[in-house]
């Protein structure tokens, strides 16, 4: 079973952070996915930094650019991680823009995720129809878990599709949005949480974007598996550096 | 073989939607309804009412008799810079305001370089009443002062893009971002024929008015629907999807496509996507771009605005790949003395885009029999600040 699949059947909420690879210092990236392991984090979303990060508030796309500049570059990444099931063994999983995965090679790229130990991939501009068509064997043959999104637009048939093709985890969108800390959750998505439960997926969701505090993450969990913090913990690591990581999660949990 | 895109949005390998899921509902729409609703009679009748009262169409056909005579060629030009607002930009937003209108929106947002696209789009948004985002990058708002002005002038609020390296390609990530934000009630106008599938398709067939009239003008002159080439400068590929159209599917029709070189195709600042692009994904589209080895998009110049964009419609990409296109890049400089010739012979300032499709004459041979109809695609008032610096008028 993969790492991803066995984390999401144990009992507790998860709580799983993303962070951008080569911010805020480019050799920060293990020592950050350490301490966020070591203090109780469930799950890591590792950033794969791309120059057009579309579905991003301006938190990420300026960690994005700042790692860019700091030199951050797929086979850099790769390389920083190679030894990282060392020490680390909660589910890993890169999020990027398809781009750079395709111009790595597709193949190339998830064999090397398969070496490394990454558990699964979230290319939010990878879409569906193309992934079943051309990627879902690659994917499968490495042992690579795909996440999907959704979001309160996405009809009840796509979802339906959507829960068909994932073997893992779908990840939830929050509201209409690019990612970034929201003052909190209104009714709109509260009925769109208690929508979706109602629907019985067969996989577990987790509610990302939006989620920055104790109580956000709170109210995602309350009907969904578990809740991804990114740009409340750029804004942390923005401001402390890679430091302090075991109070910010503390704050949440 | 068909040139045109197929029903899964792609051309040969191009096209698609490479889209977050966000966006899926919004562009699922306009995939399910823009044929239907480009069909209707009632559609139909106000894009022609508009395009002939308003926009000014047809545009004539011109023959350039002094072009024609220095380049022992029969040169034609296609004169969308006498459209309404100076270029053919508008072609499209007529047509996407009353596709946003048919889809019941009440919002609008558009990216732009130069200001053009974004000109055309605030003008369309006047004229119906409805409300307009234009988003342009911080630098290209300090390059392009009066467009920005006009923008203003006709209600539109300009927000500067300030993320990565805050000209065309960051605007149009803030649109797309903004679309995310605002998915029920906004249309998003795209300026060219770029992004995620319908998009390519549809602001094609809007700007195919284009070619529609020079089949029936050169008919009228020449005795013939087709010419023997079509020249068109392509940054996006707008004017040019539009001056190929109904032409691709006639191999006797030569199709020259002319991209920006910029200071020279290896120089490091160019815009010649066909040159040095490889095939990726920009702006929800597989297409050619410019782009490091490792996938980051990179930043593309040409001394035009309007070509400055580090991708290319992937209509483009594919007749570059299927060998259907010649495709030739223009310097700066080439592009500017071209400009200032048509200035000279025929009595015409030029956007300095249209400028580099002119340029070809220099280099490319044509016989003395040939027709060759050159997509004059915008006139050179936007420039003038530009031409004043170049030739120190
Ligand atoms: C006059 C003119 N020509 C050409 C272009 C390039 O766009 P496209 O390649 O979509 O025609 C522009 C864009 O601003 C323009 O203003």
């Amino acid at each position: 079973m993969n790492r991803i699949q066995s984390k999401l059947q144990e009992d507790q909420k998860l709580l799983s952070i993303y962070f951008t690879a080569g911010y805020p210092n480019l050799g920060d990236t293990v020592q950050i996915i350490q301490d966020l392991e070591k203090n109780g984090v469930d799950l890591i979303e590792i950033g794969l930094p791309f120059s057009d990060p579309l579905a991003d508030g301006p938190t990420i796309q300026a960690s994005s650019t700042q790692a860019l500049h700091n030199g951050m570059t797929t086979e850099l990444l790769f390389n920083q991680l190679k030894d990282i099931r060392k020490t680390v063994s909660i589910p890993l999983i890169i999020m990027g823009y398809f781009n750079p995965v395709y111009q790595y090679g597709v193949e190339a790229f998830c064999k090397k995720c398969q070496e490394i130990g990454i558990d699964g991939l979230i290319l939010p501009d990878l879409p569906l129809d193309v992934y079943l068509e051309d990627y879902e064997a690659i994917f499968k043959k490495y042992g690579l878990i795909n996440v999907f999104l959704i979001t309160p637009q996405t009809s009840e048939e796509r979802i339906r599709l959507i829960d068909d093709a994932s073997d893992g985890f779908i990840y939830m969108v929050s509201s209409a949005s690019t990612t970034g800390a929201k003052e909190g959750f209104g009714e709109a998505q509260q009925s769109y949480f208690e929508r979706i439960a109602a629907m019985k997926l067969k996989n577990p969701q987790i509610v990302g974007f939006g989620i920055s505090n104790k109580a956000t993450f709170d109210q995602a969990t309350q009907r969904a598996k578990g809740a991804i913090i990114g740009s409340a913990f750029i804004k942390h690591l923005d401001q402390n550096g890679p430091k302090k990581i075991d109070g910010f999660v503390r704050g949440i949990r | 073989m068909s040139y045109h895109v197929n029903e899964k949005g792609y051309y040969g390998e191009f096209g698609g939607a490479f889209i977050p899921e966000m966006l899926y509902p919004n562009t699922e729409e306009l995939r399910q309804n823009y044929l239907q609703i480009m069909a209707e009679p009632s559609f139909q009748e106000e894009f022609n009412q508009l395009l002939k009262d308003y926009v000014g169409r047809p545009t004539p056909l011109y023959f350039a008799e002094r072009m024609s005579e220095k380049y022992q060629t029969k040169i034609y030009l296609k004169r969308e810079d006498l459209n309404h607002t100076g270029a053919h930009k508008v072609n499209n937003t007529i047509g996407q305001i009353l596709m946003a209108k048919k889809l019941g929106k009440n919002r609008i947002i558009a990216e732009t370089g130069a200001g053009q696209h974004g000109v055309a789009t605030a003008t369309v948004c006047a004229l119906m009443g409805i409300d307009c985002v234009v988003y342009m990058g911080e630098i290209d708002i300090a390059r392009q002062a009066p467009n920005v002005a006009r923008m203003k002038m006709l209600g539109a609020e300009v927000r500067p893009a300030l993320s990565g390296s805050r000209t065309l390609k960051d605007a149009t990530n803030e649109a797309i971002r903004d679309w995310i934000n605002n998915p029920v009630d906004t249309h998003y106008i795209i300026g060219s024929v770029v992004g995620p599938h319908p998009y390519p398709d549809m602001v094609a067939r809007f700007q195919s008015v284009i070619s529609e009239e020079i089949k029936s003008q050169l008919l009228e002159k020449e005795g013939r629907e087709n010419p023997d080439y079509v020249v068109a400068c392509v940054g996006g590929g707008s004017n040019a999807a539009g001056a190929y159209y109904h032409f691709l599917d006639t191999p006797e029709v030569g199709i020259i496509a002319v991209e920006a070189a910029g200071k020279g195709i290896h120089s490091g600042e160019s815009a010649a996507t066909s040159a040095l692009g490889k095939v990726g994904i920009i702006h929800g589209s597989k297409t050619l771009l410019m782009q490091t080895p490792d996938g980051q998009i990179t930043e593309p110049y040409s001394i035009s605005a309007g070509l400055d964009y580090p991708g290319v419609g992937p209509l483009h990409a594919h007749l570059f790949r299927s060998g259907r296109g010649e495709f030739i890049s223009i310097t700066d400089d080439e592009a500017m003395t071209a400009g200032l010739t048509l200035c000279q012979l025929e009595g015409i300032i030029p956007a300095i885009e249209s400028s580099h499709g002119l340029a070809i004459l220099e280099q490319r041979k044509f016989n003395p029999e040939d027709v060759v109809v050159m997509n004059l695609s915008g006139r050179g008032d936007k420039d003038l600040q530009n031409y004043i610096d170049y030739f120190k008028l």
